[in-house]
């Protein structure tokens, strides 16, 4: 494999990379999703945030740390893990299975806040909804999301979006945090070069 | 990931630790309002019992349906096996009916490796003859870890009929494996001559229960198999129970943290003592809660993803 391309002294540059949104950015759109959500809930009483590994949980750390900083209130933060509940377990080879955590208050009669990065096809928040059902009956579901590519394949939407980026299928967006990747930032990678 | 689980020796220790995490994630089920996952929908999980079974076949079948497979109990008794239908004939049956996987037990040590070259589905050997029982290693060193909280650098003592023990060999592999040092206690006609140099290296032989117990972290009775028994191994029950059984007297020699178990199922006042089986330190209730989880552990990461079986 390795041979032809050897050949070639200079390798195919990477795919071109945006920036759509640098830490500041991400930051402030952080904090808007955190005052949207004490808005929209009342003050986000019995609300419970749960984060969709891997980035949407340090995401829902966050934006219980920010609603903490705004008014003064805990919110609860979990971890739900859809490994198990995925459509396409069967199209890839055995993914490993991550943990799971409700909060001690468990999610009955709560409105439980769903926290991921991106939104795309929406077949893992499809997965989270069926996984939330088996954890117990919450009073409500809401989507919070920090970047909506677009491309739905199912009639899901994010109730708090922290920035819509139109995409093509071609393109892929990518976020990394500081809690998991070292930095603060999301960039759009492929497509066409600008 | 592999494909079939016919020994403990078909799993490295990143391989094994990946099943015990999984199963530990597993074992979160237990404490939910809905005890199901939708994971393995549509697969089929085939249970093929050649030799009784209470434990291990109601473990597997409970794992199996845990994660929605749809379940085929097959035991020997009361099916063409008593017309003289073959293993193999038996295997090709299952495999028109498209099992994805099949859980053996055969008296014969060996079988579940043979039945793996004839079906395309993953293979899970039950216990084989004297031979091997891989998940009941795995649920072992499952309780060992979750009670002591690690298994590198733990002693255990396997104490007993290890000649005839499938639970023995297959502990003795996968604890090697996971660093803790194992060592053989029993009579010497019920410990194999070279035993030790044959499963993994490190592994100490002592004919001497009394001197092991103060050091092991944790004693693993073995059953005293007399159904396997054609000839005699020691004089009487009774002096077997003297020497090899872990009684009250004995339980008190051992560490402050050091823990009891045994695969079941039990002769009590043989080889272990009611009171020592039924004392904190025993895991044997543990074990068969723990042997759940892990089972279904080792059902989804052989199942759960893309053609573990015929596509590849």
């Amino acid at each position: 494999m390795a041979y032809p391309q050897a050949a070639q002294p200079a390798v195919a540059s990477p795919p071109p990379a945006k920036v759509i949104l640098t830490s500041a950015d991400l930051h402030r759109v952080v904090d808007r999703i955190a005052h949207q959500i004490l808005e929209k809930t009342q003050g986000a009483d019995r609300t419970v945030l749960l984060g969709i590994p891997t980035r949407g949980v340090p995401l829902a750390r966050r934006l219980a740390d920010r609603i903490r900083t705004f008014e003064g209130v805990e919110v609860p933060v979990g971890v739900l893990d859809i490994t198990l509940y995925r459509d396409d377990l069967r199209l890839r080879a055995t993914r490993a299975v991550g943990h799971t955590e409700v909060p001690s208050g468990g999610i009955d009669g709560q409105r439980v806040v769903l926290v991921d990065d991106v939104l795309f096809s929406g077949r893992t928040v499809r997965a989270a909804l069926d996984a939330l059902s088996d954890l117990g009956r919450p009073s409500s579901v809401q989507l919070a999301v920090l970047v909506d590519r677009g491309h739905r394949e199912l009639p899901i939407r994010a109730d708090y979006v922290g920035k819509n980026i139109p995409t093509s299928l071609t393109e892929s967006v990518k976020v990394t945090l500081a809690e998991s990747d070292g930095a603060d930032e999301v960039k759009l990678i492929g497509g066409a070069a600008q | 990931m592999i494909k079939h689980l016919l020994s403990g020796a078909d799993l490295d220790a990143e391989t094994a630790t990946l099943i015990l995490d999984t199963a530990a994630e597993m074992a979160t089920l237990a404490g939910r309002e809905v005890k199901k996952l939708p994971t393995l929908r549509g697969r089929t999980v085939v249970n093929l019992f050649y030799e009784d079974s209470t434990r291990t076949r109601i473990s597997f079948e409970a794992a199996a349906k845990r994660l929605s497979a749809d379940v085929i109990n097959f035991s020997a008794k009361g099916s063409s096996v008593s017309k003289g239908e073959s293993l193999k004939d038996t295997a090709l049956t299952l495999q028109a009916m498209g099992a994805d996987a099949v859980v053996i037990r055969h008296p014969a040590s060996g079988a579940p490796h043979r039945l793996a070259n004839w079906i395309d589905g993953s293979v899970v050997n039950a216990g084989d003859g004297t031979h091997e029982h891989p998940t009941q290693a795995l649920l072992d060193a499952y309780t060992m870890r979750s009670r002591l909280g690690r298994l590198a650098g733990l002693h255990v003592a396997v104490v007993g009929d290890v000649l005839h023990s499938r639970v023995a060999r297959s502990n003795v592999l996968l604890l090697s494996t996971l660093g803790a040092k194992v060592t053989l206690v029993g009579p010497p006609t019920l410990i194999p001559v070279d035993i030790a140099t044959a499963l993994a290296p490190g592994v100490q032989v002592s004919y001497d229960l009394d001197a092991v117990l103060p050091t092991a972290d944790v004693v693993m009775m073995l059953r005293v198999q007399r159904e396997r028994m054609a000839d005699s191994y020691f004089p009487s029950a009774r002096e077997y129970a003297r020497r090899y059984g872990l009684d009250a007297p004995r339980m008190r020699r051992l560490a402050e943290h050091a823990i009891v178990m045994h695969p079941g199922p039990m002769n009590r006042g043989m080889e272990i003592a009611a009171e020592v089986a039924d004392s904190p330190r025993s895991t044997i209730v543990e074990q068969v809660a723990n042997g759940v989880s892990v089972r279904m552990a080792v059902l989804y990461l052989l199942l759960g993803g893309r053609g573990a079986g015929a596509a590849q």
